[in-house]
């Protein structure tokens, strides 16, 4: 992926529907378990994995979840 | 046929409910309870702030422990009022992280902007330009950007083009920008959201493809 890519990806956002910051945040525990379980978390939670794509803030506070949870 | 549904941990688990069960009483157990809840969090908070902490190169050891506390603060206040919300979807630990962790980001976040101008129009066009000093992708690319940036111009709302640029052009964070313009993070997304939406079939209009 190169420097346009990244660009136009910031710019159109992802395609599909996806799940409002505050329905993120509502759902990123139980998400983040189905992940660590190993679960089909896209397929329990639709939308999320376009938001996350979408939202940078949204996307930090995922993957420190996930580390954090993670070492539990 | 019916798909088998897929895998899923079981919760609520014994633990989470000793945890919910000990905070909803009162007394000692209460206390001790919101005790052991106020390390946790304290625990998530500095983790946020240890993973993050190139962003502020400027703070010291202790400035950053006063950001994990507020955080840890902040979060408990919050938990507590919204302790009956836990529906026991996964972990109460990990429903009580995402406070923490949410807390110190934004307060990072704010931190490393302070004193900051928000760039509300894009610093430089010469992003879009067709024939730009350093070519970054394909001729394709190009041209798309060229209408994204018509679209930009020509499509969106003032507020639209001002959150769009700022979030998505300039890289000014979220709740940053949420705190400048006196909002919040998921009223700002939905006008990105909106306005990605505009620009997404105007580029579709022109019978291209992303």
């Amino acid at each position: 992926m190169n420097e346009d890519d990244r660009l136009i990806g910031r710019l159109l956002g992802p395609e599909g529907p996806e799940l409002t910051c505050d329905e993120c945040f509502e759902q990123l525990d139980r998400y983040v378990e189905l992940e660590l379980a190993d679960a089909d978390a896209d397929r329990v939670i639709p939308g999320m994995r376009a938001h996350l794509e979408g939202c940078p803030a949204c996307h930090e506070d995922h993957d420190s979840l996930k580390a954090l949870a993670a070492g539990e | 046929m019916e798909e088998a549904l897929p895998f899923a941990p079981a919760f609520p688990d014994d633990d989470s409910d000793a945890w919910v069960a000990a905070l909803r009483t009162s007394g000692p157990a209460r206390d001790a309870a919101t005790t052991r809840l106020y390390e946790l969090l304290l625990r998530a908070a500095r983790f946020e702030v240890n993973r993050r902490r190139g962003m502020l190169p400027h703070l010291r050891g202790d400035d950053l422990d006063d950001l994990a506390t507020q955080s840890a603060d902040d979060a408990l206040m919050a938990i507590m009022a919204k302790l009956e919300s836990f529906r026991g979807d996964s972990r109460f630990t990990t429903w009580a992280y995402k406070f923490a962790l949410l807390e110190a980001a934004v307060k990072l976040r704010r931190r490393a902007w302070q004193g900051r101008e928000i760039p509300l129009e894009p610093e430089t066009w010469n992003l879009f330009e067709a024939e730009r000093p350093t070519p970054h992708g394909s001729a394709e690319q190009g041209e798309l950007l060229l209408e994204i940036q018509a679209a930009i111009r020509d499509g969106l709302s003032p507020h639209q083009r001002e959150v769009l640029v700022a979030l998505a052009i300039n890289g000014v964070p979220i709740d940053v920008l949420a705190e400048r313009l006196d909002t919040t993070r998921g009223a700002l997304y939905k006008t990105l959201h909106d306005a990605r939406k505009k620009l997404r079939a105007h580029v579709a209009s022109k019978g291209m493809t992303v």
